[in-house]
């Protein structure tokens, strides 16, 4: 007899007064009763709706029912089977839009707590030092992988396991693209992923740091030395602005900059580590999605007063409902349906206001969203010292500059199909190179297919 | 890590260090720069490639001891090694259609001068190269930079090497006396490249300045180093580090530039209690 509790375990978490003042992880994990419980609650429905959710096709009522017999080990390795990165995934993972948003119990009260399941039997699995994946032996051919964010990582491990020689370039000084420098600590901690990136390495995956794609080398020369395929999952790295005055004002920073100070230079120690950030009382942060919320709670956690500003409503927003829940449970104000138009300086270039319009909702655009409009008169000033910029990134050109015959999008995007061939041969490509930014998960499900059909394409 | 195989005090405030970094070597061209990181803490750092070697595998930087991190630097020895160096990042400088040129470099930018004026020079181009220092003991790389230019002319601050007064001063002479450039190159501090931008600005003379503001990761990836340029937002890494003069917004690049002084002060601080090992 399943558990036929209509809610999900609930997750244990830092109290949000205690939390918004340090910068560990927030959720605390299931306990392994929890787990079991909450295991008991799955249908194993026959024809698995939930796995038609995942991106990379994690057979998830299988790892549940070991969860539930408690070889949380076996577990591990179902999911492993599959997914590269399981304790990132399930700590990352927009699970209410796939797998769980297609689970039998969510029809009548909550689904399955899948992410958090695959959360403890990673974290689980990892605390006992379960083996590394099995792997082919060698066949004799060789990758460079571009990246070494979500998507490089996963199609490196792919081929690592077929017995491929993988090879990653990374342009900073540390791995792991944007699970580093952007996402902070107190969602994934960092020791954590470069965990599952020592585990790529014991496959025999190589990393080069401080490479950088298209200054150091071309792609056209990694395949003239050998490589016999070339992916790339280069990401989305180049902030993009409003192109509103006072945007160069001392006190304005892309999401970007501020969260690679926070995460990646590890500035919230300062003086400690030596990378400065600098953050006024009075904080806003202007966009509606993860990253903006990663932005905020950043900043909260530095000591200010946040608002997030966002020109549409809530609903609209694209942030994940659980990042919106934590960020309002620690005190961030929402400021929705409000533009900014300009940020005022002081008379030393140093912010001190940023000035928004009220919006409301008119017909809806190309993507069905209903676009804002300016209301008239409704002008205000929102008293400030820092301003973050989070509307978005697109691809990084150093790339597309540097490889003449890869085609790409007009918006800068590499073009790929859905396996990730390009339209150069030997190369591939995938992540938010090609769709611009989106999840960690699907760069990931991106980088699997790359993988296959580098597979495909270079038999043995 | 990068092993430091060469240091050389240049003066009281200024160091050359040869690193080996043969992935930066291989394609380094004059007008780039690196970003380098001592250790596990440090900050990143970008410095002006000042020379390099492909088939040793080594990049030269040239750098003044002005922060925190540029101090702890210096405190490194011939056999050390930095934790990251990696390059080589933005644009190279052009030097297409450049015949006759002015090469201008005021305190360390006079490090960042020579290898242009070497790359104008080895191609081809009449080059004056006009550099200051404030007095005659901190000239640097005297025989480099005389075998790098047509023309050397050093000027200093106070006068001492008998050759008393500013780098603009010098060009706008240059320019009196009747020579003609096709293009200024000025590479130092902010408020000369404005200076020398702004006389120019009336003689229509192309003019090209290297910028060199606080950046992360110099891939494109942070922004911290957007300037405004003729009214749109560049990127000094990717789009830069040299950019037209005339379009160049230095007020704002000023401004800046000052983010982060307190939190500098901050930093060495703790530098000279780590040193000194003295409580403060």
């Amino acid at each position: 007899m399943p558990n036929l509790s209509l809610v999900k375990n609930p997750m244990p978490e830092q109290e949000p007064a205690v939390r918004a003042r340090n910068f560990q992880e927030v959720a605390l994990g299931y306990t392994a009763e929890m787990a079991v419980n909450e295991a008991d609650r799955c249908l194993h429905c026959k024809n698995s709706p939930c796995v038609s959710g995942c991106p990379v096709n994690v057979p998830i009522p299988d790892f549940i029912a070991k969860i539930r017999e408690g070889d949380i080990i076996g577990a591990y390795h179902l999911i492993r089977s599959q997914n590269a990165l399981p304790a990132i995934c399930g700590r990352v993972c927009p699970q209410e839009s796939q797998c769980e948003s297609k689970c039998v119990r969510g029809i009548k009260g909550e689904p399955v707590a899948i992410g958090r399941l695959e959360r403890f039997a990673a974290d689980t699995a990892m605390a006992e030092g379960a083996a590394a994946a099995e792997k082919k032996p060698a066949c004799g051919k060789r990758a460079a992988v571009i990246g070494s964010g979500p998507a490089g990582l996963t199609c490196a491990g792919e081929l690592a396991k077929a017995g491929w020689d993988v090879t990653i370039y990374e342009a900073l000084h540390t791995a792991g693209g944007v699970l580093m420098y952007g996402i902070p600590e107190f969602r994934l901690p960092k020791a954590l992923v470069s965990r599952e990136i020592e585990g790529l390495k014991s496959l025999g995956v190589k990393i080069v740091t401080n490479a950088v794609a298209g200054k150091a080398f071309t792609v056209d020369e990694l395949l003239e030395e050998g490589n016999d395929a070339v992916f790339i999952g280069s990401g989305a790295g180049l902030p993009n602005f409003q192109k509103i005055p006072g945007e160069s004002l001392c006190g304005v920073y892309s999401a970007n900059e501020f969260l690679t100070r926070l995460n990646l230079m590890k500035a919230y120690t300062f003086p400690e580590h030596d990378t400065p950030v600098k953050i006024g009382s009075r904080v806003a942060v202007i966009g509606g999605g993860n990253v903006a919320m990663d932005a905020a709670r950043c900043a909260k956690r530095l000591g200010a007063e946040v608002t997030i500003v966002y020109r549409r409503s809530e609903k609209e927003m694209p942030a994940r409902a659980e990042e919106v829940h934590h960020a309002r449970e620690e005190g961030i104000i929402f400021w929705m349906l409000t533009a900014p138009t300009a940020i005022e300086g002081d008379e030393n270039g140093f912010v001190k206001s940023m000035k928004c319009i009220e919006m409301e909702l008119g017909e809806p655009d190309e993507r069905g969203r209903r676009r804002p409009v300016p209301i008239a008169g409704s002008e205000f000033e929102l008293p400030v010292e820092t301003v973050i910029v989070a509307i978005g990134n697109s691809p990084n050109p150093l790339i597309k500059k540097t490889t003449p015959d890869l085609p790409t999008e007009k918006w800068g995007g590499i073009q790929a199909d859905a396996s990730g061939r390009t339209g150069k041969k030997h190369v591939y490509a995938g992540g938010d190179a090609v769709t611009g930014a989106a999840t960690v998960i699907l760069a990931m499900g991106a980088g699997k297919k790359a993988a296959a059909a580098i597979l495909e394409d270079h038999p043995n | 890590m990068y092993p430091i195989i060469r240091k050389k005090v240049l003066n009281e405030t200024t160091t050359l260090m040869e690193v080996e970094a043969p992935l930066v070597a291989r394609k380094a061209r004059p007008g780039q720069f690196i970003i380098f990181r001592i250790d596990e803490e440090g900050e990143r750092v970008p410095l002006t490639i000042a020379g390099y070697d492909r088939e040793k595998g080594t990049v030269t930087i040239i750098f003044q001891k002005v922060g925190y991190t540029t101090e702890k630097l210096d405190t490194l020895q011939e056999g050390d090694s930095l934790q990251d160096f990696v390059g080589p990042l933005g644009e190279p400088s052009a030097t297409e259609g450049i015949h006759r040129a002015a090469v201008i470099g005021g305190g360390l930018g006079v490090a960042i001068a020579y290898p242009q004026a070497k790359a104008l020079h080895d191609a081809g181009a009449e080059v004056d190269l006009i550099v200051g220092f404030r007095n005659e003991h901190l000239i640097i790389l005297q025989e480099e930079l005389q075998a790098a230019c047509t023309n050397l002319i050093i000027m200093t601050d106070d006068g001492s090497n008998g050759n008393k007064g500013f780098v603009t001063q010098a060009l706008e002479k240059q320019i009196r006396d009747g020579r003609e450039y096709d293009t200024v190159i000025a590479i130092g501090p902010l408020p000369m490249m404005k200076a020398v931008s702004e006389m120019t600005r009336p003689l229509k003379i192309r003019t090209i300045v290297s910028m060199n503001p606080i950046m992360i990761d110099g891939t494109g990836m942070c922004g911290g180093c957007r300037l405004t340029v003729g009214g749109e937002t560049k990127f000094a890494c990717v789009d830069g580090p040299d950019f037209d003069g005339h379009l160049v917004d230095f007020d704002e690049a000023m401004a800046r530039g000052r983010m982060f002084r307190p939190e500098e002060a901050r930093a060495r601080e703790k530098h000279t209690c780590r040193l000194t090992g003295e409580a403060r």
